[in-house]
């Protein structure tokens, strides 16, 4: 019965709060945004309180008796039953009048006298703070706003990707490329390397037979040539000589 | 033909006289209604009087001089010893 109790009577405490405070406490006990009014944004507090005449009367008790007693019903109704009050002893004059008297006399100069100033004072704290609440939640939207801005440029920036990735993919196909041609070049000149080794051993090999056949040859020659044919050929030779200076004696 | 509305959901100031005893007769006098009633009559009054931009004084006036009413009535017996006259 009591949990029935307390079911029935959260949610009317809750709106019961004053609204900042059941702005923040959260509705466990009714299913959220089925109404038609919700509680968010919260509506703005009214500018100014009920009407209160005198300090101590409301408004409304005066509206209630004019139609019937006009503008002074309500003064009378006060007079009379003050002097009401007062002939049959309700209310007793004593030592506590004369202390009441003058508080209210003190109070009530007080209050005429500084109670603007206290309400401005009062009016500029609350500014203040109506200020900074609302320059945190100028602040946060802006941070918000950035932020958004920020991840658009970042989703911008995304799609560049594909470009970078482009270039590398470019990039790594000429390090391949250069790296191919360059073991290409390597092989080849490997082999040009041992090929003129071959021609070069070749070469050698041709060259040192020839030098020693020509080298036989004019040994073989030189043994021929005997000691008589040496004498025949240099008397050969001088009268070739002979004949030839005679020549020349002759042209001169 | 204006629609019945059952007594049950009048407000007090509608109540006609005759209505009176069976209106209060029909109101919710367990503890948590009167709990609820006394939620209901602060919250009416905080978000009337208090609960506003600019407030005045009334609305903290009014809880005071209430308060030296009940104060009064509650010492009254206490204070009828001070009067001045004995019949009046």
């Amino acid at each position: 019965m009591l949990s029935r109790l307390v079911l029935r009577a959260a949610p009317a405490a809750l709106r019961a709060l004053p609204p900042p405070v059941a702005v923040g406490v959260l509705h466990t006990t009714r299913p959220l945004h089925t109404t038609q009014k919700s509680l968010a944004p919260v509506p703005p507090l009214p500018e100014k309180g009920g009407e209160v005449r005198h300090g101590l009367i409301p408004e409304e008790f005066f509206q209630f008796l004019y139609p019937k007693t006009g503008v002074t019903g309500p003064y009378m109704l006060g007079t009379g039953l003050l002097l009401y009050l007062l002939s049959k002893e309700i209310y007793v004059v004593n030592h506590e009048t004369a202390a009441a008297a003058c508080i209210l006399t003190v109070i009530v100069y007080g209050v005429k006298k500084f109670g603007p100033d206290v309400a401005a004072f009062a009016d500029k704290l609350n500014e203040e703070k109506v200020a900074t609440a609302l320059a945190m939640k100028n602040e946060s939207i802006q941070t918000l706003q950035t932020a958004i801005e920020e991840e658009k440029k970042e989703q911008w920036r995304a799609e560049g990707h594909s470009y970078l990735f482009d270039a590398k993919r470019n990039n790594i196909a000429m390090l391949l490329e250069a790296n191919y041609r360059e073991r290409l070049l390597m092989v080849y000149n490997e082999v040009k390397k041992r090929l003129d080794y071959q021609v070069a051993m070749q070469t050698l090999k041709r060259q040192k037979e020839q030098d020693y056949m020509i080298q036989w040859v004019e040994k073989n020659v030189v043994q021929s040539i005997t000691p008589q044919q040496q004498k025949e050929s240099i008397a050969k030779c001088i009268l070739d000589l002979k004949a030839l200076s005679k020549s020349a004696h002759a042209a001169v | 033909l204006p629609a019945a509305v059952l007594l049950k959901d009048t407000k007090l100031m509608d109540v006609k006289l005759g209505q009176l005893g069976s209106w209060l007769a029909m109101r919710d006098f367990t503890p948590g209604g009167i709990l609820g009633a006394v939620r209901r009559g602060y919250n009416r009054y905080y978000n009337k009087y208090i609960n506003v931009r600019k407030g005045g004084l009334g609305g903290l006036s009014m809880v005071l001089a209430g308060y030296v009413v009940l104060s009064y009535m509650w010492s009254y017996s206490h204070v009828k010893h001070e009067r001045r006259r004995k019949y009046h």
